[in-house]
């Protein structure tokens, strides 16, 4: 469904991407691996237009499409939830609603994917700064669904979090992905979230997919890289000081 | 050879950066303006500026102008007092505040308080990627940020202006009343007498030029910021010393189209 082409972005004299080749199919759940720096994000803007890459192309269903026609099919999860301060919770979930519903029925729609993240009707009207970090995270995810989208993008969905409450992050993704049968990428250093999530996984490394394969082939890869990375070894192929 | 070249090459690099400057902020205010025409209008993110810009500066603007006003009708009769013309203070209150000391002050203190605030908030917003947030949900940052912004401070301004006028004469005339013995009436008369129409509406038109300027540089400074609490700083600043500077020569060159022999 999303497909990846020789992507390559440099900012100045840092090459981030050095020619990205992925194949996201549809319906399934990727999630892209890698240390700290090697272009993750950069990956995930590429696709929605927040970074414009310097070479290769990006695609969804074939075509790449004008931007305003992807994005509508989008949902995203950001790393520090990125809700709007000046707006109430359930503002901030039924944002794009609000344009194509009345204002009741986007507050009823907002009310009941909070209700789908295990938040109460009591928050809706709370605003951003009022909420801990893994209740924004998990306002951030309502907003991502709230209009069913066919594609959502998580950005380090559990980063901040306690292990509980990042436990709770990634059972709630893996219940919605699998309900809603998106196509979704995760980009996350969490292999905690990597072994709850995903159905497949890629590890980016240098700027370029070094590994691509089932989760259940990740503990089996053969990929020296990877292996470093799973288990988390200072020594190895990947260097420690980046 | 160095030391001749050297101090070329960092002059050109000055001019060039200059330019380069002029050209993004000009790109920006006139996407800006585009976008002021173009369809989808948020209504209630414009009257939320609006209170924010125009309501809420209401009070630092009034003051302002009470005190401006107030020092002045002294300055005035001290000045004119070494050539008998004391009677003079009201009509030159009223000028000096209706054409340039209302909307200049006005502008200043409108730019310390707005552009420094949408500048920090529009900057924290693309440091916490709301902005990044707001593309994702299909609505163009330009378009939801920035023309609410600067249309509501485009027409609050001048609004600002005629209140700060007014209080500002009101300055001028309590100081001249109660402290430079003035007959309130005859204070009055001599006030509406000398002032013309072109006095005040060239004030207006300063006060929306003004407006625009504060709001584009808060708006202009917060989406270029950069990463970080320092970045956050650094477009504040920019912006609040942008804006001021920019208003001074706009007032310049404004005084120059409508004043000038």
């Amino acid at each position: 469904m999303i497909t990846f082409s020789d992507v390559h972005k440099s900012f100045g004299a840092n090459h981030v991407l050095r020619g990205v080749d992925l194949h996201v199919a549809r319906g399934t759940s990727m999630v892209i691996i890698g240390g700290s720096g090697t272009g993750k994000s950069v990956t995930l803007k590429c696709v929605l237009g927040l970074v414009t890459p310097d070479r290769g192309t990006i695609t969804v269903d074939g075509q790449s499409g004008s931007r305003d026609a992807f994005l509508s099919r989008f949902g995203m999860l950001f790393q520090g939830a990125a809700l709007f301060d000046s707006l109430p919770v359930w503002q901030n979930v039924a944002f794009r609603l609000l344009r194509t519903h009345t204002k009741a029925d986007a507050r009823a729609i907002a009310l009941d994917k909070l209700r789908r993240v295990g938040l109460k009707p009591e928050v809706a009207d709370l605003y951003p700064s009022d909420l801990s970090g893994g209740m924004q995270k998990r306002v951030g995810l309502a907003r991502a669904i709230a209009a069913d989208p066919e594609i959502i993008f998580f950005d380090e969905p559990t980063t901040g979090l306690d292990p509980i409450m990042a436990g709770v992050i990634n059972d709630l993704i893996r219940e919605i992905v699998s309900e809603m049968g998106a196509t979704t990428i995760t980009i996350t250093h969490d292999m905690t979230s990597v072994r709850t999530i995903a159905d497949h996984v890629a590890m980016l490394h240098a700027g370029r997919i070094q590994w691509t394969g089932p989760i259940d082939q990740l503990d089996h890869s053969g990929d020296a890289h990877v292996d470093q990375f799973i288990h988390g070894r200072a020594t190895g192929p990947i260097e420690a000081v980046r | 050879m160095t030391w001749v070249t050297s101090p070329l090459a960092a002059l050109g690099a000055l001019v060039l950066g200059l330019l380069a400057a002029t050209g993004r902020v000009a790109l920006f205010a006139a996407s800006a303006v585009s976008h002021i025409l173009r369809p989808p209008f948020y209504a209630r993110a414009f009257l939320q500026q609006l209170v924010q810009i125009g309501w809420l500066s209401l009070p630092v603007v009034g003051l302002t102008a009470l005190f401006t006003g107030g020092a002045l009708a002294l300055q005035i009769y001290a000045g004119g007092a070494r050539f008998s013309a004391e009677e003079v203070v009201p009509s030159i209150v009223a000028i000096g505040m209706v054409r340039e000391l209302g909307p200049v002050l006005g502008g200043l203190m409108v730019a310390a308080r707005v552009a420094s605030s949408i500048a920090a908030e529009i900057a924290t917003m693309k440091v916490t990627e709301q902005i990044d947030a707001l593309v994702t949900l299909s609505t163009q940052p330009m378009k939801y940020l920035t023309v609410p912004r600067i249309l509501a401070a485009t027409l609050a301004m001048p609004v600002l202006v005629g209140v700060g006028d007014a209080i500002g004469i009101m300055g001028g005339y309590l100081v001249g009343t109660t402290r430079l013995d003035f007959n309130p009436a005859a204070y009055l008369k001599n006030t509406t007498d000398f002032l013309e129409f072109w006095d005040v509406a060239s004030g207006l038109v300063k006060g929306a030029v003004f407006g625009f300027i504060v709001a584009l540089m808060g708006c202009y400074h917060g989406m270029t910021s950069g990463r970080g609490a320092e970045g956050v700083g650094a477009a504040t600043k920019a912006a609040v010393v942008s804006a001021s500077v920019l208003i001074l020569a706009a007032n310049y060159l404004l005084t120059e189209a409508f004043f000038a022999a």
